[in-house]
């Protein structure tokens, strides 16, 4: 998957809510990216974009290209990606309370996926199904009850059953577990990340929490105003000496149970109004680093392998790992 | 810890609901003090009942049995019009700052509405002048005095959920999951507020939360709760540091931390998810779920004792 200068905008009350700014990433197979941000940093926008997904009436790509398996996302036609949707791409969403259908049984939802994509004999559909309840920990005899029947955890497990029906290249998870308790959490990434060695699916996992990237994924992505302002590897957003200044805020926001600080170092200020972002560096009137280049001038990435850092602070300072 | 005499204190409390399908048991014989100027945390996962308790402590649920007493005095034996008075030395701030304030009053109203309705200052003037001070308090700008809720953001919708808490010079809040709703950039700028506040103001917090990081940070002392019942109770850095209860160490283990882990790394997730609180047999409630569990764990209560000093556990593993 190569995501080039993509650019997303929604027109709401005429005028025109700018989600996603010249974004551009890179993702090899069976990798596992996180995508980390804020509320209103355009993620959720961005998976569904990925997937062509948003709303038509006031959605847009203004331009870029998503290039999947050497094809073109932007070019392809809604019954192309009705093909890819489901089979090679599928998508996890945030809430398993509402993402059910239930008049269903969660047997005849997993069934749905499989009948539209795979072309198999009915008795080996009603296999595969009971099949797919068991990788993620369900009784196969529970596929002929409806999800009421179901707990929270139990729910996200069958919408990930669903999702992985049809072996998908790429799977999108968007907060898999933020709706569901911390025990509960635990017990779904455990799964997740067994599932991931077992199928050799690359992961876009979506999520505010910076704790559940760092025990999941490979790649991290730290997203800010539509723009991804950091990307590396999970060594160099975590252990690294460099970091964007929004990255540093993040993590100095977050209360640490391993030591006693007396007070949190929060980012001041709140997320720039997308419908008028700030000239320059999106960051700039937050950032407790900013210069006079950074109110009038976009950054540009400077990178050290695969570390990108979108920010004038390192312009003149090379970006290296001690 | 100092002989002082607490500014709450509930005793077997206990809240049940009755269902068409049994009694549930949301608060069930628990018995919390806190000290003047502290602050309690009470920690567990969705329907352990922490909410129930926050909102029965301060008389919005009428308890079925057990006692509160406020500065030592039992509100729940007192006539109304006195326990009124008393209530509004105890505020609470709500959870979701989309829900909890009304969309058609102005920020300014919102804020006077507990004095209005209290008949707490006397002249308009005052009153005016008490809303300018508490926007200035919880770091408000002045130019939203008559905006509306829905032009506001969360982290200062919240800022409006603590003015209003705090209008009525409480002695005490009960603090419902405050920052859950927020991002965390948003979540720090409010938990510093309300630390700044407690040392302004000499504020006492029942600090209600299933978020085990922002509990540690802010409180004094924590309980943790599982089904209505507290089952360890303990000074906040000696949780983290010799957690004692399964339940406990489960939880702590299930937090993912934002450091990476040794390669290799495999958490010990406890199997199976929280049973029904209606009618629950007697004997421990975590006991289905718990690795250790033995013949002694079912059948009958049991009880929260002092295992080491400050540090209660409702557990059969430290018997002697």
């Amino acid at each position: 998957m190569k995501i080039h200068n993509l650019k997303v905008v929604y027109s709401a009350d005429g005028q025109i809510v700018h989600a996603i700014n010249n974004i551009s990433l890179n993702m090899k197979k069976g990798e596992t990216l996180g995508l980390v941000g804020e509320t209103g940093a355009g993620k959720t926008t961005l998976a569904l974009t990925l997937l062509k997904l948003l709303p038509k009436q006031n959605g847009r790509i203004l331009e870029g290209s998503i290039l999947f398996q050497g094809h073109d996302l932007i070019q392809a036609t809604e019954a192309d990606m009705r093909l890819i949707r489901g089979s090679q791409i599928s998508m996890i969403f945030q809430d398993p309370m509402s993402s059910l259908n239930p008049v269903l049984t969660v047997g005849e939802q997993i069934a749905e996926a499989i009948k539209l994509h795979m072309d198999l004999p009915k008795d080996q559909v009603e296999k595969r199904v009971e099949d797919m309840l068991q990788l993620v920990g369900i009784m196969a005899s529970r596929k002929n009850d409806y999800p009421h029947q179901f707990s929270g955890g139990m729910k996200q497990r069958v919408v990930i059953a669903i999702a992985l029906a049809c072996e998908p290249d790429l799977l999108l998870a968007d907060e898999p577990t933020t709706a569901l308790d911390v025990t509960i959490q635990a017990q779904i990434l455990d799964m997740m990340q067994e599932l991931k060695d077992k199928i050799q699916t690359s992961i876009l996992l979506i999520t505010h929490d910076l704790g559940i990237v760092a025990e999941f994924c490979d790649k991290v992505a730290i997203m800010y105003a539509g723009e991804i302002v950091e990307y590396g590897t999970a060594k160099d957003i975590y252990e690294g000496t460099f970091n964007h200044p929004y990255t540093e805020g993040l993590f100095g926001s977050i209360p640490n149970i391993y030591s006693t600080t007396e007070r949190l170092n929060p980012i001041e200020g709140l997320m720039p109004d997308p419908t008028n972002l700030p000239s320059g560096c999106k960051f700039h009137p937050r950032c407790p680093k900013c210069m006079d280049i950074c109110q009038s001038e976009q950054p540009l990435f400077y990178r050290n392998q695969e570390h990108a850092i979108q920010c004038h602070f390192y312009a003149h300072r090379e970006v290296r790992e001690e | 810890m100092q002989v002082q005499s607490p500014l709450l204190e509930t005793r077997n409390l206990k809240k049940f609901f009755t269902t068409p399908s049994g009694r549930i048991h949301a608060v069930d014989d628990i018995s919390l003090r806190i000290n003047k100027g502290k602050t309690l945390g009470v920690v567990g996962e969705s329907g352990c009942g922490k909410s129930t308790l926050g909102r029965t402590v301060l008389r919005l649920l009428e308890p079925d049995s057990g006692e509160i007493f406020f500065e030592g005095e039992n509100i729940l034996h007192i006539h109304k019009s006195e326990a009124r008075k008393k209530l509004r030395d105890m505020q609470i701030i709500f959870q979701d700052p989309y829900a909890s304030l009304n969309p058609r009053m102005t920020i300014s109203d919102i804020i006077l509405e507990p004095m209005k309705i209290n008949r707490f200052l006397p002249t308009t003037k005052d009153l005016d002048d008490r809303v300018n001070e508490l926007m200035q308090i919880v770091g408000l700008a002045p130019r939203l005095y008559n905006a509306y809720p829905h032009e506001l953001d969360g982290g200062r919708r919240q800022r409006v959920g603590v003015a209003r808490a705090l209008s009525l010079t409480p002695k005490f809040i009960v603090c419902d999951e405050p920052v859950s709703a927020l991002d965390v950039s948003i979540q720090a700028q409010i938990l510093n507020l309300m630390m700044d506040l407690q040392d302004k103001l000499d504020l006492t917090y029942l600090f209600i939360t299933h978020n085990l990081s922002v509990v540690k940070h802010i409180s004094d002392e924590i309980m943790v709760m599982y089904l209505g019942q507290c089952i360890e109770w303990t000074i906040s850095d000696e949780l983290f540091r010799n957690p004692l209860h399964p339940y406990t160490k489960a939880l702590l283990d299930a937090i993912p931390i934002p450091h990476l882990r040794e390669p290799g790394f495999k958490r010990k997730s406890i199997k199976g998810e929280l049973t029904s609180p209606i009618d629950p047999p007697p004997g421990c409630r975590f006991a289905v779920r718990c690795p250790y569990a033995t013949e002694a764990c079912s059948g009958k209560d049991i009880p929260l004792r002092e295992v080491e000093t400050n540090h209660k556990v409702a557990c059969v593993l430290f018997d002697k």
